[in-house]
């Protein structure tokens, strides 16, 4: 029962955010509230901030690997939650975060056959105008709300991994007639079987359909959106696993850029930001590889998830207001 | 129309794709270390000095455009777009040539894919990638500008 609820649950709340986040009020709200620049002030070294960025996405480009997450799902709300980055900076940080992730993922991923250019290139047409439009509110609207609204988002992300399972190889008894159209099909070889498998995807457009919502919802958010890509391109559409983990990796280095270009042009990139971020992430996750060898995935995926919760409540609480911890 | 056979290597326009991408991807890295290194080494001087920007990072982004622009840039418009062109020989904003191009490199490889589409008369998939193509273009033309 409480399964069956949980995607009708997921859906509602996405579906909030669109009828919120779309509602011109908030572009007036914005403009009203917009406050008149403050001069600078702060002591700090101007070394630290980069250095102390370039550690903690070190530490994140590593529990990112292990826990099976991208970069920006931790980046923006740890980054937002915990340090003096306004969120316009992060989100536009965290979108280049994820999207340098898939841009070093991607060509490999591609010329193994295991990222399916066929299958991403009508999921990322969708995707990445929506991820437009959702960086363009996001923009628009009070930080405050974006916040919030961060905050549930990542504690609806909490309760995917919970809950979300994963098909190795879905059973598809029968391609939809856009797939077909589309020729959306494919085989790869499973290395530790060292079989062919055959694979078609089913129920396209309900997938294309919420493709709109996953695109908005990174583009908004600065999150990169492979927590809900490789779901709905397993679950929904029936592309076995490693295909969709790996068109999902591809398909971020499309729907981010287009979000990213949104947020440069805004001026929300500061390069002293941007780059050890990049770094950072960047060298945890060749260590990460290393030490997933030895690690116990199970636990690191615990603990992504606790760290997840804690920033999710952090990002709902700084945007309500409330100093909680 | 003609369909290629379906096997478990990748198609003849995956590879130019991905072939593209990771030159773009090389390149903007390599480019990323070399900007940053002489922002921060001071090699080249910056827009804004280092030690100032900590101060404003912690403001929405138009009061950060406004109070960068009042107290270091005093240009008549906001450095929005691609007015970082005008800030190239700026350590803080050459910077932004690596971000561009890791930014850019996917309408690159769209644009390089359509003509072995339309050559095997997959019109739908070379449409799409032309759509595509369009609207990475104009997300980083600027033009698309909304808010604060």
């Amino acid at each position: 029962m409480t399964k069956k609820m949980l995607p009708k649950l997921w859906g509602l709340y996405a579906a909030l955010i669109c009828a919120l986040t779309l509602n011109p009020v908030w572009a007036l709200a914005s403009e009203a509230g917009a406050a008149a620049p403050v001069p600078p002030a702060s002591d700090t070294e101007w070394w630290v901030w980069p250095v102390v960025l370039l550690v903690v996405t070190f530490v994140m480009g590593i529990i990112a690997v292990l826990g099976g997450v991208g970069g920006g799902v931790l980046y923006v709300p740890i980054i937002s939650g915990f340090f003096p980055f306004h969120l316009d900076f992060v989100r536009g940080t965290g979108l280049l975060v994820a999207l340098s992730g898939a841009l070093a993922a991607g060509p490999g991923l591609l010329k193994m056959n295991m990222a399916s250019l066929r299958l991403a290139i009508p999921v990322a047409l969708i995707a990445s105008t929506m991820a437009i439009v959702g960086a363009m509110v996001g923009l628009a609207l009070p930080t405050n709300i974006v916040q919030i609204l961060l905050g549930g988002t990542i504690l609806g992300i909490v309760v995917i991994m919970f809950t979300a399972k994963k098909s190795e190889v879905p059973d598809v008894p029968q391609a939809d007639a856009l797939s077909s159209a589309l020729r959306i099909t494919g085989i790869y070889h499973e290395a530790s079987t060292g079989q062919d498998i055959n694979w078609k995807v089913h129920r396209t457009p309900m997938g294309l359909a919420t493709f709109i919502i996953i695109g908005f919802m990174a583009g908004m958010f600065g999150l990169g959106a492979g927590w809900a890509n490789v779901p709905v391109l397993n679950l929904m559409m029936g592309a076995p696993l490693k295909i969709s983990v790996a068109t999902s990796k591809f398909l971020l280095s499309i729907t981010d850029t287009s979000a990213a270009w949104i947020y440069m042009n805004k001026g929300c990139v500061i390069p002293m930001m941007v780059v050890p971020s990049l770094i950072g992430i960047m060298l945890g996750s060749f260590v990460g590889v290393r030490i997933l060898k030895v690690a116990k995935p199970a636990f690191i995926r615990w603990m992504v998830i606790a760290i997840l919760g804690f920033a999710g409540i952090k990002a709902l609480t700084k945007g309500l207001g409330i100093d909680l911890f | 129309m003609t369909e290629p056979k379906i096997t478990a290597k990748a198609t003849d326009e995956q590879l130019l794709y991905a072939n593209i991408l990771e030159k773009g991807m090389l390149v903007g890295l390599v480019l990323m270390f070399i900007t940053f290194a002489l922002y921060v080494f001071g090699i080249m001087p910056a827009a804004i000095p280092k030690g100032d920007i900590a101060g404003y990072w912690n403001q929405p982004v138009h009061d950060y455009l406004v109070a960068i622009n009042n107290n270091f840039l005093h240009w008549d418009h906001l450095p929005t777009g691609w007015s970082w062109l005008k800030l190239i020989g700026k350590g803080d904003f050459i910077n932004f040539i690596p971000v561009a191009i890791l930014s850019g490199v996917t309408v690159i490889c769209y644009l390089a894919i359509v003509p072995g589409l339309f050559r095997r008369g997959d019109k739908a998939y070379a449409i799409m990638a032309i759509a595509e193509a369009v609207i990475l273009a104009l997300a980083a033309s600027g033009l698309l500008a909304v808010g604060h």
